[in-house]
């Protein structure tokens, strides 16, 4: 079944919207659904949020196919590296295990159903041989559960090899969080806590870093293991890159500055009981006045702000000229997604 | 990142930061840490000590003191003045020599070294050839002569150290004329001591190990006396008048020989074993000092019998009939007498002897019938009981001091009155700004108020809690009369006792209110009291009361220490602080907080359980916050048992170490030993760094949770007058700040003056702030309308400062280890935050206010918040803005009981312990700084006239 219609470019709103706007047109309006859309490499990929709805707008030329899979039948394993062109090399089935080719009957779900535990970050500013790790410990019981130790690692410096003391991941306790994301080793070295070098600093010192940004960890590390590094710009199949630049939208950059400038906000608020009463978050004061906004909005900015994702970094994807065969309308500017991408959920 | 944290660079900001912060390191109050050596300058009356980490400290007159350190940090062996000059001479243990003096640079004196020589052999010759065990400098102030191992003693010209090898007095050239059968029996060895003869400049006397005394004759390069002593020699000692010397010995006999002009052999005129006849401690120092009356002095170190008495450290002094074996609870390190060095005058009277042991100085005044001890105004013994905390008191009011100064003098009356004898150099420095004290607790129990305004330390007053308590140790029950025996006639001096019967006296927290002069002192058992200054004796009944923290909360064993005992009925106080109201915390832990409002006449105190708030005026429990949490199992069961057991099996096992010390003591297997040790150690540290690095030390990276241990322990108390319910109408309030970051603020209603007694104080919890980081809140601090901290209590009472703004709405500042926060009140929303652990890695030990003034105008000045981190740094945070202002690295980052130690004053001074007995103290500012400034001037020197020299003889060698 068939259906063609069109979407503003410049505006193409909210996924939620969208994806409303694609039960509408497909006159089922309580029915789950997958929605795809294929790559300019023919790749079918999902759509399921804000940012990959609107990297699909953005590499529409012009046309933009959407594919619409009810839940209970849905395909997993379609969606993928060239799951268009079916041209599965054996390379890509050892990289993507979790393709379940084997298993089609088992359901996942999709990346909004979670809570997001962990990340990779930053993948277009960073050295191909670090990762950044981001780790949400806020609203998981469990235990972030790694330990450092000291090390020596070597260096290239302008004298030659060096070596130069440095911090690495010793332990990882089972089923801690660490463990469980399986983007962090033991003897990866920890080159930046926070976007803070490490180097020069003791141990203790790094330790203290690490609980103090315990709510919201970001950890740069050089992984012991080098083969599982995300390559970058990576044209060619089986890659495992390919999941990540899929998901990586053109704003992570924003991620760091914002994480830096807007840090202040990202942790979580302090809590007050006032005469007894029920806790409530403190708010932030307004700058300007003593006078309070209302408590909801402010509330709400922090939210979007905890995630890492400024409202402005919104606006990069909105750039592309002339109009797609799309379109609807924006309806409620204030109200932003929450989402972050550039996730890669563990399971 | 950096970026980001900085400031802005204001350029007017910046060079007012300038006339602001200045970081120094000004003076070390105290007693120097592991002394190993003492010398004294009877022409510059100045004294002189070395340490085992290469310091040399001067003292003379209070208020006149010069620090010096040696590059190499070797232990300083000896230390020796040069006659009639501002120089001396340091031997370390490595054998290297240093040349010091006073040298007056900008209007004051200043300790410079000068040259430094090691002696060296011909090649091939082993290192004891030239390893130095005795040191003469000559009163012609040209020359050293070097004693050494082997025997020889080297010349060397002062100052280049420049060998003079024809005047090397050879062992073979001293024994060309000992008879045979001496020389057959003994070497020479190496020599012992080396004396200048008192009268004639050109004869020394010389001893040797082994017991051969010569008497060299330098200008014809010949012996012209032998001694032939049959004992090992420790030390000798001229005669005023040069016609006898005393030999010391091992076996703890001394012995007189005569010396007249005939050059025959000599036979001791006596031989004496002062604590015989049972097999007795060497002597390894004497003095023989004469007197007008003909009675002489004979003071010596050491001589005790050995089986009985070997463990004691003692200096006997003999005159007449009187005989008093001073007895020090430390190892002498040595000892000098000051007596009359007046070159015409025909006796020595010696005046005062001047005892450096390991732990404190003791001075014992010689004129005095009962020979008391002189109150030293510096180098004052902190640790004579462990310090556990301190409190910094700026600004006394005139009438507070005196009185402490009064109750102190009375507590002071077995002391001499002599002036201080050590009166050398002229202090120069400014009289101190203000008034400061510094009070310290301590393990026994004991409060100490110290003089801190300027440069010397000086005790002022000591205040015992004991005596509320009963405890095992009666405090009657004193070591000196008891057990004693009539002989040796002992008599325990000095105030180094660092063995607390019951660590639960210990003190931990104290507040003192300058203005009412109400004290709060809590301690190690929970126990919490507050007291009155009364310039009386008096006898009372001190109010008990008990607070019960966990209140309802049940199914709890509390396994710690117990609870002191309390004495029954009445007790009488000595003039000075007296108490009137004991709390004790139930269960008895040690007490982590306090705060006193002298105003509301309310006491707060909080422990690992909770916090309590008491009305001293009523003495009356006003309400108490049980602060645990219910999984919190460490702080019941009360760590300290643990932690008690331990420091008693330490205290056993530092008495043994201390024990065997002294007997191994007894010196110098070679330099080849020595050498073979320093390669033992080498190989021991690297074996350790080895086993580090395969056992790598790991830390785990957890969030913490409010299940973590400890998370009820309160570390701050704070009472405020402000707005806590509402913006019309403030009220006094009480907050408190937990290890698990949380703050409890409590709205009080203080009864007015005219009702105080009728109607109860009142308490209700107003508001509860729980910190999502949860770290410890070390500090919390209310910011007036005009963002000025609140004053003290009572100090706008006494004019001593502007009302708090109550117009403008107030902000509340909680500092926790990780973060600076800033609060509105009273609607609490957040405002401002500084977070340093998240970008530094380092966590806040210490906070206070500070005053800073401009050292350009005086009418500059703003209020900072003084930091120190637990990496050591010190960094100066702007109020209200919390914009970090500047950073100096103060303390090592390992050195944690000097980050723990530190204490900030209001005007941006610090001290911190740099070892368990001395303060270092710093300023921040760079209007406020005590420093020593002094002069030494060369006294006038009758030249030409060598003779007159030091009669003091201080100058010869000795050992450590």
């Amino acid at each position: 079944e068939f259906r063609r219609f069109s979407l503003e470019r410049s505006k193409p709103g909210k996924f939620e919207e969208f994806y409303g706007l694609l039960q509408h047109v497909h006159k089922i309006p309580n029915v789950d659904v997958l929605v795809g859309y294929t790559d300019i490499h023919g790749d079918l990929l999902p759509i399921n949020n804000d940012d990959n709805y609107h990297k699909a707008v953005s590499t529409a030329n012009p046309l933009l196919r959407i594919f619409i899979q009810r839940k209970e039948d849905a395909d997993y394993s379609a969606f993928g590296t060239d799951t268009m062109t079916r041209k599965k090399n054996v390379l890509s089935n050892v990289l993507r295990p979790d393709n379940h080719k084997k298993k089609p009957h088992i359901v996942i779900s999709m990346p909004q159903d979670f809570r997001p535990v962990s990340s990779i970050i930053d993948v277009d500013i960073l050295p191909e041989t670090h990762r950044r790790v981001r780790l949400y410990k806020y609203g998981t019981d469990k235990p972030l559960g790694f330990y450092i130790r000291d090390g020596s690692s070597v260096r290239v410096t302008p004298h030659g090899l060096e070596k130069v003391p440095g911090i690495f991941i010793s332990r990882l306790v089972p089923g801690g969080l660490a463990q469980s994301t399986g983007l962090l080793a033991v003897n990866d070295e920890v080159l930046e806590v926070n976007g803070i070098e490490v180097s020069g600093k003791s141990l203790d010192q790094v330790t203290d870093m690490m609980i103090a940004n315990s709510r919201n960890l970001i950890i740069t590390v050089r992984p012991a293991n080098q083969r599982n590094n995300v390559v970058r710009n990576s044209r060619t199949s089986g890659s495992s890159g390919q999941s990540t630049e899929s998901s990586l939208p053109s704003s992570t950059p924003n991620i760091l500055t914002n994480f830096l400038q807007g840090e202040e906000e990202s942790d979580e608020e302090d809590i007050i009981i006032e005469d007894s009463g029920e806790p409530q978050q403190i708010p932030k004061a307004a700058p300007t006045s003593e006078s309070l906004e209302s408590l909801t909005q402010i509330e709400l900015l922090h939210e979007s702000a905890q995630n890492g994702f400024l409202p402005s970094s919104e606006m990069n994807l909105n750039h592309s000229a002339g109009s797609v065969s799309m379109e609807y309308e924006v309806q409620d500017p204030d109200h932003k997604s929450l989402e972050e991408d550039g996730t890669i959920i563990t399971l | 990142m950096r970026r980001f944290l900085r400031p802005g660079h204001d350029p007017v900001r910046e060079r007012l930061k300038r006339d602001l912060f200045q970081f120094n390191k000004t003076v070390e109050h105290g007693f120097p840490h592991q002394p190993s050596a003492l010398g004294y300058s009877p022409f510059l009356h100045l004294m002189a000590i070395g340490t085992r980490s290469g310091a040399i400290k001067l003292y003379g007159a209070p208020g006149v003191e010069f620090m010096g350190l040696h590059e190499e940090n070797n232990t300083v062996m000896q230390i020796h003045f040069i006659p009639d000059q501002c120089q001396l001479v340091t031997l370390l243990d490595d054998n290297s020599l240093h040349l010091w003096s006073l040298k007056q640079h900008s209007g004051a004196s200043e300790l410079r070294e000068e040259h430094r020589f090691t002696l060296k052999g011909p090649p091939g010759s082993p290192p004891s050839a030239t390893q130095i065990t005795a040191v003469l400098p000559h009163s012609s102030r040209e020359v050293l002569y070097l004693g050494t191992e082997s025997g020889n003693i080297f010349v060397v010209e002062l100052p280049s150290f420049g060998v003079l090898e024809d005047r090397t007095i050879t062992s073979e050239a001293v024994l060309q004329r000992v008879p045979e059968d001496y020389c057959n029996r003994r070497s020479c060895e190496l020599v012992e001591a080396l004396r200048e003869h008192p009268k004639n400049p050109d004869q020394i006397l010389i001893g040797y190990s082994r017991g051969l005394i010569v008497l060299w004759d330098l200008q014809n390069n010949k012996v012209t006396h032998h001694f032939l002593g049959s004992q090992q020699l420790e030390n000798l000692y001229w005669q005023r008048d040069g016609s006898k010397f005393i030999s010391c010995h091992y076996d703890g006999s001394y012995t007189q020989w005569p010396v007249s002009s005939d050059n025959r052999q000599h036979e001791p005129l006596e031989n004496f074993v002062p604590y015989g006849p049972f097999p007795c401690k060497a002597i390894s120092k004497i003095y023989w000092q004469t007197t007008k009356n003909g009675v002489p002095y004979i003071i010596f170190q050491g001589g005790m019998p050995r089986a009985s008495y070997g463990d004691r450290h003692s200096i006997s002094v003999v005159h007449g009939s009187q005989q008093t074996a001073f007895d020090f609870t430390s190892r002498v390190i040595d000892f000098f007498i000051i007596f009359s060095s007046e070159p015409t005058a025909e006796y020595d009277d010696p005046s005062a002897m001047v005892v450096l042991a390991e732990e404190e100085l003791v001075v014992i005044d010689l004129k005095t019938a009962g020979w008391p001890a002189v109150h030293p105004p510096y180098l004052a013994s902190l640790h004579c009981s462990a310090i556990t905390c301190s409190h910094h008191v700026s600004n006394i009011p005139l009438k507070l001091w005196e009185r402490i100064i009064s109750a102190g003098s009375k507590q002071n009356i077995h002391y001499s009155n002599m002036p201080w004898p050590i009166d050398g150099g002229t202090n120069i420095a400014p009289d101190p700004p203000q008034r400061d004290l510094l009070l310290t607790g301590h393990e026994d129990g004991t409060v100490r108020f110290w003089d801190a305004s300027g440069v010397c330390l000086h005790l002022l007053y000591k205040l015992s809690t004991v005596r509320v308590f009963l405890t095992d140790a009666d405090p009657n029950d004193n070591m000196n009369t008891l057990g004693e025996d009539e002989w040796p006639p002992l008599r325990k001096v000095g105030t180094f006792d660092p063995y607390s019967d019951d660590p639960r006296l210990g003190i931990q927290k104290i507040y003192l209110c300058k203005y009412s002069g109400y004290l709060a002192v809590a301690g190690t058992a929970g126990q919490v009291l507050v007291m009155e200054l009364n310039d009386e004796d008096a006898e009372h009944v001190v109010d008990h009361a008990e607070a019960d923290l966990l209140q309802d909360q049940e199914g709890y064993r509390w396994k710690g220490h117990e609870k002191l005992k309390t004495r029954e009925g009445p007790v009488r106080f000595e003039a000075g602080f007296q108490p009137f109201v004991l709390v004790q915390c139930q269960p008895p832990a040690v007490v982590t907080s306090l705060a006193l409002h002298s105003e509301w006449k309310l006491v707060a105190f909080g422990t690992s359980h909770g916090f309590g708030l008491f009305d001293h005026q009523q003495k009356r429990l006003v309400f108490v916050k049980c602060t645990l949490h219910p999984s919190d199992q460490l702080a019941l069961e009360g760590p300290l048992s643990r932690v008690k057991s331990l420091k008693k099996s330490l205290r056993q096992s530092f008495r043994r170490i201390r024990r065997s010390r002294v007997s191994s003591r007894k010196r110098r297997g070679g330099s080849g030993n020595a050498s073979e040790v320093q390669e033992a150690n080498a190989k021991f540290d690297q074996d350790t760094l080895q086993e580090m690095e395969l056992a790598p030390v790991q830390r785990k990276i957890e969030a913490r949770s409010a299940e973590d241990s400890f998370t009820g322990f309160v570390r701050t108390l704070y009472f405020a007058d402000t707005f806590l319910r509402d913006s019309s109408r403030h009220c006094p309030s009480l907050w408190a700040g937990t290890n698990g970051g949380t703050v409890y603020a409590f709205c009080l209603r203080v009864p007015p003056a005219e009702r105080r007694m009728d109607e109860p104080v009142r308490a209700e919890q107003a508001k509860e702030i729980q910190l999502m980081h949860r770290a410890p809140v070390v500090g919390i601090l209310v910011l007036d309308g005009r963002s000025i901290p609140l004053p003290e209590p009572l100090e706008v009472a006494h004019d001593l400062s502007k009302s708090p703004d109550m117009q403008g709405s107030h902000q509340l500042l909680v500092v926790s280890e990780e973060q600076f926060k800033v609060f509105t009140l009273p609607k609490v929303s957040s405002k401002l935050k500084l977070k340093l652990t998240a970008l530094e890695g380092c966590r806040v030990r210490k906070v206070t206010v500070a005053n800073f003034g401009s050292c350009k105008t005086d009418d500059y000045s703003e209020n900072d918040l003084a930091v120190l981190t637990n990496l050591g740094d010190i960094q100066i945070i702007s109020l209200p803005f919390l914009k970090l202002q500047i950073r100096y690295p103060c303390i090592r980052k390992e050195d944690v009981s000097g980050i723990a130690s530190c204490v900030f004053t209001k005007y941006g001074q610090g001290f911190y312990l740099i070892s368990p007995s001395e303060f270092e103290r710093f300023s921040l500012s760079t209007k406020w700084l005590v420093e020593p400034r002094c002069i030494v001037d060369m006294p006038e020197v009758t030249s030409n006239n060598h003779v007159h020299k030091k009669s003091g003889m201080e100058n010869a060698a000795r050992k450590s």
